[in-house]
């Protein structure tokens, strides 16, 4: 036996242990944060990407006409009641395209043009105009100035959102004249030695693809699309206006990166929403039609008016169930309940369903309500019973825990003075867990109103173009026109989509504040 | 005037007429028992003359509510099986399905204030259905009057002194929050016998193995219900989400509980738990607008950078719009919360006392936290990550969003799979027919997402229950 002598605590490679013990404490440490951080990323990530597409739909463009309200055009003899002027779009878009060819005559006789300049503006649009000439029939005859949104192709061109574009200003043009061949002319000394420098750049990023994008030459309300440039000569197509336009002035080059055919806006379209522009008839506004509008096919017409109307109905009947039998529920089974294998089962039960998958209270709601009790598709009166019975566990479960805070010692009270157990509960404990239950039951709501899944299968998805009357109505939902305007082909409802989730964050943001505000100002530590 | 009263809107009418008997039922017992009461305190009555009223006002209620229930759920159906009953013979021999066609066609006309179509028939039937809906509605509304007098009267006598009003008020109240309470069971109950029911008309057309181990699904156009592939999606996107939420939400929990200060932990507590409130339809267009395209954008890259390699002669990814990968990550930044938030409530409820005495033996925090803390909240988190599975599991619209339609079982993570929630609302939406094997397969794929839910979410209630008890 030897003896072993105590190692010293601070030898070399106790020392060494240590600093690596250390280095995997920080290691450790760090993993920590960078989840963390991970998470409010992804979380900003998803805010800001969500914003600022939304950003871009807070306003939108509308063109401004001025239009005499031929009756020969929107009343014609045998169709002249209000209720014909109201439906009578061809009427009040016939004035309206009218208008655009006589601002841009050289569509004139072109079939082609003609129906192009006639997409600046969707048909429909001019739908509002016709209902509010005919609720004011006397203005049939006279001068009126309309504004209408513009298509939402050319809104996102001139938001940037089509595609890239690179922008020079050109020098000076001396002249500009017609050529043999129909072409615009313009040439000026070294006017153009900018935009072949651009050319040239773009050419050595992209190669041959630059032959494909259009160059576009602007001047005022003119514009051509260049065909053949030198440093002082510059040829092109004229789209807009006319060649004397560029005489003198110092014209804008624009380059858009995506070729023409892959747009769903042509070369002449842009030239004339430029022009127009340009004569100060487009001008960006509030896109208040989104809150103003019902849903449309068209992205520039539709809001979300009917599902908001749709999702307050919805949020009338969950609330006007979901909130008393979770209230009644949890009273009984905070304070009355026996201690049995029923009431076991039953807490069991509420648990287990406050984790049942949404979509399965959407199916409940299919075979149940529209199935067995034949309670009409779409309506929000299923909705909301859908929505009370997936809510009502998350209330419960709060309410008892509300229930639970109160200290024994207000029901013991409450007894002594010969208050039935009844009275103990509805007289002073209920009022007492009163600011806690509505916390909760407010955070449950918020839950039902993000709610998407079981709405979609009870029918909730339906296109709806009214806002519904009552609870038994066609109707959507916020969270439901989010899933139908993202799943659109089209780009413009990308930032319409944005701004309806916007919308519904908002809703949620009030009442989590009202709880946050509750809790703040009711809190009570027993 | 039969007919008139079939267009009467019942249900607020029905309840404004209770509502107004009961408050004159309260009334009346009310000022029977003041009047015991006033008799020169001669009497002692046992309870306050309010009881009385509201035990009056019950037994005038409550029947009269029931025989309006009862009305609101089979009135139509009575009406509907009368005027089948009239019917001549060659519609008594149609098929009961066109029959209840027929019969939903009437209903509509009739509903709609004067049919004024051309056809005889139909117009007269139509009117004899209203006719029929005014005779049930006049005869459910003089039931209602008949319970509501004979509750009332009944009651009125019980009023004396001696009677325990209070008592069997307060009774009647227990076993309306007893009801109330028991809707929870009916909602389960009611789950579990329409997607018993339905599924099992789904199994007498398609047979049980072939719906469970079938590697082909095509329920939209043809009938092939092999639900594997769709299965193997909901895995694999469930498992993508955990491979992310996991680490991520465990490592958030153990910094938060053991390594954060108390306004760290004030601030990023509540930002954790927004992720947990915003709503997946979110998500879902996030992963759509975002996540996706990005996905798609990487995978492409990693393809051509192979090919110029010369490592792979063709694509190795799949490269589609819509990935799993892309909803398996925004699945899992959405289930991050589930993971941490009850990660950390049982972290912290660790006692200290373990802690100390790991300090105490030199241990670093990291080593406490590893070998101690978090070997005694294992239980706990097992729990909390069961249940964030089943979240990814049953979660609907990031996969509806995000994953893709195609039904194929394939280990790329850039290929779109699907799962059952997406086949569930791809069957469900659009126009449906109840009867047809489409339709019912979404019970039975609905079936299959409650049970396996089920059965995460009842261990994880276990475990969660266990482990409360082992330290409080």
């Amino acid at each position: 036996m030897t003896d072993v002598a105590p190692a010293p605590f601070r030898n070399e490679k106790a020392l060494k242990r240590l600093k690596k013990r250390r280095a995997a404490d920080t290691r450790f440490r760090l993993y920590g944060l960078s989840a963390i951080a991970f998470a409010l990323a992804a979380l900003s990530l998803l805010l800001v990407s969500i914003l600022s597409q939304a950003i871009s739909a807070a306003t939108y463009h509308v063109v401004r006409y001025d239009v005499v309200l031929d009756p020969a055009v929107i009343a014609p003899a045998g169709k002249d009641k209000p209720a014909d002027v109201a439906r009578n779009i061809d009427g009040f878009y016939e004035l309206l395209r009218s208008n655009l060819l006589q601002t841009f005559p050289d569509a004139q006789g072109n079939r082609l043009a003609t129906r192009q300049l006639g997409d600046l503006v969707t048909r429909l649009a001019v739908l509002p105009v016709a209902k509010a000439v005919a609720a004011n029939p006397t203005q049939i005859g006279q001068e009126l100035t309309v504004k209408v949104p513009l298509n939402d192709d050319l809104d996102l061109y001139l938001k940037g959102a089509v595609s890239p574009e690179a922008r020079v200003k050109l020098g000076a043009v001396e002249q500009g004249s017609e050529t043999a061949t129909g072409q615009v002319r313009l040439s000026g000394p070294n006017a153009f030695k900018g935009l072949q420098s651009l050319i040239a750049t773009q050419r050595a990023e992209v190669g041959d693809a630059a032959d494909a994008r259009s160059i576009l030459v602007t001047s005022g309300t003119a514009t051509g699309r260049v065909v053949s440039l030198s440093a002082d000569n510059l040829e092109m197509d004229l789209l807009a206006g006319s060649a004397s336009d560029f005489q003198g002035t110092r014209p804008l080059a624009r380059i858009i990166a995506l070729p023409e055919a892959q747009r769903n806006v042509s070369d002449k379209q842009i030239a004339w929403t430029l022009a127009l522009k340009d004569m100060g008839r487009i001008s960006r506004v509030p896109h208040t039609s989104l809150l103003t509008n019902t849903d449309s096919t068209y992205p520039e017409l539709a809001g979300a008016l009917a599902a908001i109307v749709g999702s307050l109905l919805t949020m009338l009947v969950t609330g006007f169930i979901a909130i008393p039998v979770g209230i009644f529920a949890s009273v009984y089974l905070e304070e009355f309940a026996p201690r049995n294998r029923l009431t076991e089962i039953i807490e069991v039960n509420i648990n287990n369903l406050a984790a049942v998958p949404s979509i399965v209270f959407g199916l409940l709601g299919a075979a149940v309500f529209l199935g067995f009790f034949g309670l009409p598709r779409s309506a929000p009166l299923v909705g909301g019973l859908v929505l009370a019975l997936l809510t009502l566990p998350t209330i419960i479960i709060a309410s008892r825990a509300a229930l639970k805070s109160v200290p024994p010692s207000i029901r013991a009270a409450a007894l002594a003075v010969g208050a039935s157990r009844m009275q103990s509960v509805f007289h002073h404990v209920l009022p007492v867990a009163g600011p806690g239950i509505f916390t909760g039951a407010i955070l449950g709501m918020a839950r039902a109103l993000g709610e998407t899944a079981p709405l979609l299968l009870i029918g909730m998805v339906a296109f709806v173009a009214d806002v519904p009357s009552g609870p038994t109505d066609e109707s959507t939902a916020l969270p439901v026109l989010v899933y139908s305007w993202a799943t659109h082909a089209e780009r413009a409802w990308e930032p319409m989509t944005a701004a309806v989730i916007v919308i519904l964050l908002m809703f949620l943001i009030t009442m989590n504040g009202i709880v946050v505000f509750l809790r703040r100002r009711f809190e009570r530590r027993w | 005037m039969v007919q008139q009263l079939g267009h009467l809107p019942m249900g607020w009418l029905m309840l404004a007429l209770l509502a107004m008997l009961a408050s004159g039922g309260f009334f009346v017992g009310r000022v029977q028992a003041e009047r015991f009461n006033g008799a020169a305190g001669s009497v002692r009555i046992h309870s306050r003359p309010n009881y009385h009223g509201y035990y009056v006002a019950m037994w005038t209620f409550v029947p009269a509510l029931i025989v309006a229930l009862a009305y609101a759920m089979l009135g139509e159906g009575i009406v509907r099986s009368l005027l089948a009953g009239e019917l001549p013979a060659n519609f008594r021999n149609m098929p009961s399905v066109e029959l209840e066609v027929y019969l939903d066609s009437i209903a509509r006309a009739a509903f709609d204030h004067g049919y004024g179509g051309a056809d005889r028939v139909f117009s007269a039937i139509a009117n004899r259905f209203l006719e029929l809906q005014g005779m049930v509605k006049a005869s459910a509304i003089g039931l209602a009057l008949a319970s509501a007098a004979f509750g009332f009267f009944l009651a009125r006598r019980k009023v004396a002194p001696g009677f325990r009003a209070r008592t069997r008020v307060e009774g009647g109240i227990e076993l309306f929050l007893f009801l109330c309470a028991a809707i929870a069971i009916a909602t389960t109950v009611g789950i579990v016998a329409s997607l018993l029911y339905e599924s099992l008309r789904f199994f007498s057309e398609v047979p049980f193995w072939d719906f469970l181990f079938g590697t082909r699904w095509n329920a939209q156009t043809s009938a092939e219900f092999g639900a594997l592939p769709l299965f193997y999606g909901t895995f694999m996107i469930a498992l993508i989400a955990m491979l992310i939420a996991a680490p991520v939400g465990l490592f958030a929990a153990i910094y938060l509980s053991e390594y954060a200060g108390p306004t760290v932990r004030a601030w990023v507590k509540p930002v954790l738990e927004v992720l947990a409130g915003i709503p997946t339809v979110v998500y879902g267009f996030f992963a759509l607008l975002v996540v996706a395209p990005a996905i798609r954008s990487v995978a492409v890259w990693i393809n051509t950078t192979l090919i110029s390699a010369g490592i792979t002669a063709e694509p190795l990814l799949a490269a589609q719009p819509t990935s799993a990968l892309a909803a398996g990550l925004v699945m899992g930044i959405m289930v991050i919360p589930f993971v941490s938030s009850l990660s950390d409530d049982v972290i912290n409820a660790v006692p200290q006392t373990l802690r100390d005495a790991a300090y105490a033996m030199g241990a670093t925090k990291s080593e406490t936290v590893k070998h101690v803390v978090l070997p005694a909240a294992l239980p706990g988190i097992i729990a909390s990550l069961l249940l964030a599975v089943s979240r990814a599991i049953g979660e609907t619209m990031i996969v509806v969003m995000a994953a893709g339609q195609r039904a194929r079982i394939s280990p790329d993570p850039t290929a779109d799979l699907t799962t059952i929630t997406v086949q569930i609302v791809a069957l469900l939406t659009g126009e449906t027919e109840f009867d047809s094997p489409k339709t019912l397969s979404a019970f039975a794929l609905g079936l299959v997402l409650f049970v396996i839910t089920l059965f995460f979410n009842l261990i994880a209630l276990r475990v969660v229950q266990k482990y409360r008890e082992k330290y409080d």
